[in-house]
């Protein structure tokens, strides 16, 4: 696949490299300064950085401020953006905004829903889904249109992203919602944490029997654990998570002074034995508040020293 | 039909505990089905709140009443020979019951008894549950009779989330996931192919925001 836009992730999948992301999930605060700091650790060892878009409904600084922090550091971002909390006008011209500041890359995502959260007294708002947001951002870029139908100038160039959950039921349409999702246009995806990976396999099978993984790059989710007791609670309190019992009793079958290199160690085999699986295209490594051993799974793992594709130059 | 349920007897009372006489209004229709604004629950209320008054020292006459609309100007009629009698009206229909009423008898304090929940119907005795949100361009047609819109926590005409788990809602495991619902019924009508199709972007202008709605039909007109 020829590359449509100026991202370096786009270009590192293009050629065929693996491609490693990462997350940083922006602060409860406006001190701006945290997100630089996080994002300083893991710059060397990843190709490109989500910013969160207030994850789990939490109420943090905006994606969009923390993304052109990290541009202004010469790093390459992937814009997070749910529907939940803005309607089609709020979306279109905060991709408009990011735009403004040659933000390449965005991941299109409906978001959890607001009772997770701090506010949970709150509207939502999915005035469109996720998939609709693929279709709307690929409008804007490629016929250079509003939803509304008008022209708009200076098209944003972003390559379009998306995430999925493998591990969600109904299990059979999965893969068919993964196709859905590239019908609508998507061009990358970044999997849920994948701890299941017999499961995970299987998916990757109907993925590759649909034809799927030649029209769109897979990166692979990955979070390494800190503990048992975080396994315990992935398995049993988030939805859509699928945390085999061997996983937990691993973690578990260690002290809780060895269960961080347990968890490092779980993810990083994780990592080798998902490359050898036919379709996936790299990594995305989400090291829950957790920045400071990317480098080493990133190492570990085979994946370093990253390719030498340049961010476009930014500056204001 | 409207299911709706009784607001807290506190909150009733602070309405009218300056008032001496009302008129408490039940509705004989959806309310009345579900148990909360009927001729029954009129005279529950009535009692309820002349008991909570006597407690206070306070004297209560209540007028009890129950229309066979509030929705609808005839039905409301009935009640302008006895209206000027008492100092406000407790009306137990639902929000358009009351406003109806408040429409109709401009010069009376009116309040409403009920807190109106949804469009829904009994899913067995006892229990109620929402199934449309009067969005004004119904997609039953597309989605094996289950509305998303309602049933999806996050609306989503595109579904399941990746919170969708054994058959539940990622907000509540005795909320159904919509979607398991609508590729459920998809594969035991043999279409689960209709589940590929991308469902557009929705124009919201026909629900709630593109103002208040109004249906006029000439032919009916007078
Ligand atoms: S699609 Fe609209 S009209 Fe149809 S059931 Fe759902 S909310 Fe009601």
């Amino acid at each position: 696949m020829n590359p449509k836009t100026p991202s370096k992730l786009e270009q590192i999948l293009a050629s065929g490299q693996l491609a490693v992301t990462s997350e940083c999930g922006p602060p409860r605060g406006s001190n701006g300064d945290a997100i630089k700091k996080k994002a300083e650790i893991i710059k060397n060892h990843v190709d490109a950085i989500n910013i969160t878009d207030n994850q789990t409904s939490v109420t943090r600084l905006c994606s969009l401020a923390a993304v052109i922090r990290l541009k202004l550091m010469g790093l390459e971002p992937i814009l997070q953006m749910v529907t939940r909390d803005r309607n089609r006008i709020a979306l279109q011209s905060d991709i408009l905004g990011a735009a403004s500041f040659d933000i390449h890359n965005i991941l299109c995502l409906s978001g959890d829903h607001q009772q997770f959260g701090d506010n949970p007294k709150a509207q939502n708002v999915f005035d469109i889904d996720s998939m609709q947001l693929i279709q709307m951002v690929r409008l804007m870029r490629d016929e250079k249109k509003f939803l509304g139908g008008d022209d708009l100038e200076r098209a944003p160039e972003m390559f379009v992203g998306a995430a999925c959950n493998p591990f969600a039921d109904p299990f059979e349409i999965r893969a068919r919602r993964l196709a859905k999702k590239v019908a609508a246009g998507v061009e990358f995806i970044q999997t849920q944490c994948i701890y299941n990976l017999d499961k995970f396999e299987l998916w990757m099978k109907q993925v590759r029997d649909m034809g799927i993984h030649e029209k769109v790059y897979i990166l692979a989710g990955v979070t390494p654990l800190k503990s048992a007791g975080m396994a315990k609670y992935m398995k049993n309190r988030v939805p859509g998570m699928d945390v085999p019992d061997e996983v937990v009793k691993r973690m578990s079958g260690v002290s809780k002074d060895d269960q961080p290199e347990e968890g490092i160690k779980i993810c990083v085999e994780s990592i080798q034995r998902l490359k050898e699986i036919e379709g996936i295209r790299g990594f995305h490594i989400m090291a829950i508040e957790w920045e400071e051993r990317v480098p080493e799974i990133v190492e570990k793992a085979g994946l370093f020293p990253r390719p030498a594709v340049a961010s476009e130059p930014f500056s204001l | 039909m409207i299911v709706a349920e009784r607001k807290p007897l506190e909150e009733i009372i602070g309405f009218i505990k300056d008032y001496k006489k009302i008129l408490l209004v039940g509705c004989n229709e959806c309310v009345t089905v579900c148990y909360a604004g009927g001729k029954k629950e009129v005279a529950i209320l009535a009692s309820a709140l002349k008991m909570a008054f006597l407690k206070e020292e306070k004297e209560l006459e209540v007028k009890e009443v129950t229309l066979e609309r509030q929705c609808d100007q005839e039905y409301l009629e009935e009640i302008r020979s006895i209206v000027d009698q008492y100092e406000a009206i407790v009306s137990m229909a639902c929000g358009v019951g009351v406003q109806f009423m408040a429409e109709k008898y401009q010069t009376m304090p009116v309040y409403p008894a009920l807190n109106t929940l949804f469009m829904g119907g009994a899913e067995e005795m006892g229990v109620w549950a929402e199934r449309c949100q009067g969005c004004g361009q119904c997609v039953l047609g597309q989605t094996a009779g289950i509305c998303p819109i309602t049933r999806c926590a996050k609306r989503l005409l595109n579904g399941p989330c990746g919170g969708s788990t054994k058959g539940h809602c990622e907000i509540n495991k005795d909320v159904p996931c919509a979607w398991q619902l609508i590729i459920d019924r998809l594969k035991a009508l043999g279409k689960l192919d209709d589940y590929d199709n991308l469902m557009p972007i929705k124009d919201w202008s026909a629900e709630r925001s593109g103002g208040p709605r109004k249906i006029v039909r000439e032919d009916l007109r007078q």
